[in-house]
């Protein structure tokens, strides 16, 4: 049995008509690179300014804690449902349940990063003549930025994997294959797009291995963990 | 203001007249909530059956544990609505379709937290117990566990909210509980309440297992009260910024009571 599923979706992917035009293969990996990028865009816009601030000033940190986990609790497909019957199908709709989904990991890792820093270094750096924004510029953040950058991967791991309903309530992506192909019970087409959808997030987390090379202080690079 | 009044009295309507259909067992919400539970529960005392030994395993023979890290890391990039689909094939429309990915993701959350766990016990209590004479067993039982269960709860307590989230998805492929009043009863039917009623249960049903965490690990780990009674809100900060692992912060979420740190 397994060896027929795996037949199935190698012609599946060996189709040449796969591989053009708007259902093809590059065409519906743009669609969920595009959505989900601009999820993750908009969610990090609106979550790291307000972790950076409940961190540095310690303020609302239990409510953005608390906020945060209510939000982990929602469940995507009820959310995404409940706007399409409100705000009718689109991509709107399907971007709002994704930044519902993707704002509190980003949201708890930086506040929780910029919380953690130690207090020597911030007694550190106020007795160097620091002030309170240039203490968070270039002595929180940078600290911060491991655990701001493992809430951006497990944000957007969680977008990419989620992108896929976006098909559900009518528009592109790689989700459509899934729902397309359950349609038609079409399993080899199903798997496809799974696979598709797999190979995207495990791409998602080696574009972060290479941002923390980036963008974290040489110093720094020791394994920070994850607040998820 | 009254319109919103009147919504939300047709949503608590319709939920109490569909509470339960007595003659059809398979209809109605409380069926849809206890099919929930089931398949959420199962899935996480599954998961954390598999991360006990397999932690314990990476701590006796550390060698293991950044191939195993790995591996379940690439697993939680794995979405859960195509590893769904994947089991489709294998599994049919039975449970085990959600509950062996959902087992899966609990796993991968709580691994490292069971590992960080036991690691962070002190080495002076480690040795403490040998030098009271407990062999390896019984210093794993009654004094290495009892250390790194708040730890293993705050894993424990992340990954119990993310999948009773996630069985809802579950629905796409026909199962999901809650799930399926969502997208059956509500979003086929382009009606509304059954979608809010199902976003309200699901979320209740996370913050009541939350608590229920909390309470656990309160019953089980009582010295940890005692201890930090006289110190001070500074004292604990200090002492969570210096803590190194970041599971640990996770338990200061939802279920912690405002300031005690």
């Amino acid at each position: 049995m397994t060896v027929e599923i795996l037949d199935g979706l190698v012609a599946w992917f060996n189709d040449p008509a796969q591989w053009a035009g708007p259902a093809g293969i590059p065409a519906r990996l743009g669609e969920h690179v595009y959505y989900s990028l601009l999820a993750l865009v908009l969610s990090a816009l609106i979550a790291v300014p307000i972790g950076l601030l409940t961190g540095h000033t310690g303020v609302g940190g239990f409510l953005t804690a608390s906020l945060a986990n209510l939000a982990r609790a929602l469940p995507t497909i009820g959310v995404l449902f409940l706007i399409v019957l409100a705000a009718g199908i689109g991509l709107v709709p399907v971007i709002t349940a994704l930044v519902a989904l993707a704002v509190p990991p980003i949201l708890v890792n930086t506040h929780e990063g910029v919380r953690s820093v130690e207090p020597g270094l911030r007694d550190a750096a106020a007795g160097m003549g620091m002030r309170g924004r240039e203490v968070l510029l270039r002595l929180e953040v940078p600290v911060a930025m491991p655990l701001i950058l493992i809430g951006m991967r497990t944000a957007a791991v969680q977008v990419v994997a989620t992108a896929t309903i976006a098909a559900y309530v009518g528009v592109g992506g790689l989700g459509r294959y899934i729902v397309d192909g359950q349609a038609r019970q079409d399993l080899s087409m199903i798997l496809g797009g799974s696979a598709l959808v797999v190979l995207l997030a495990v791409a998602t987390t080696l574009v972060f291995a290479g941002l923390r090379r980036v963008l974290v202080a040489p110093g720094l690079r020791a394994e920070a963990a994850p607040a998820r | 203001m009254s319109t919103t009044l009147d919504w939300a009295e047709g949503v608590l309507g319709w939920a109490v007249a569909n509470w339960s259909h007595p003659g059809e067992p398979d209809r109605g919400v409380l069926p849809r909530l206890l099919e929930h539970i089931r398949l959420a529960y199962s899935s996480i005392a599954i998961g954390l059956a598999l991360a006990i030994p397999l932690g314990l395993a990476c701590v006796r023979w550390r060698i293991l544990y950044p191939p195993l890290l790995t591996g379940v890391n690439v697993l939680y990039a794995v979405p859960s609505i195509a590893l769904f689909f994947l089991m489709l094939p294998y599994t049919g429309f039975s449970d085990w379709t959600a509950i062996v990915p959902l087992a899966l993701y609990t796993l991968v959350i709580l691994l490292p937290n069971v590992v960080d766990g036991l690691r962070q016990v002190p080495d002076h209590v480690r040795q403490a117990a040998v030098a009271m004479g407990f062999g390896p067993l019984r210093r794993l039982i009654s004094v290495e566990t009892p250390v790194a269960l708040p730890i293993i709860i705050a894993g424990l307590r992340v990954a119990s909210v993310a999948t009773i989230s996630m069985v809802s998805v579950a629905s796409l492929v026909g199962l999901g509980g809650l799930g399926r009043l969502i997208l059956s009863d509500g979003f086929r039917r382009q009606f509304d309440a059954p979608i809010i009623v199902g976003i309200v249960l699901v979320v209740a049903l996370a913050l009541v297992t939350d608590a229920l965490l909390v309470l656990a690990q309160r019953l089980l780990t009582p010295w940890a009260r005692r201890d930090r009674r006289p110190r001070t809100g500074r004292a604990l900060r200090r002492a969570a910024a210096a803590a190194p692992t970041g599971a640990e912060t996770i338990g200061s979420t939802a279920g912690a009571p405002p300031g005690k740190g």
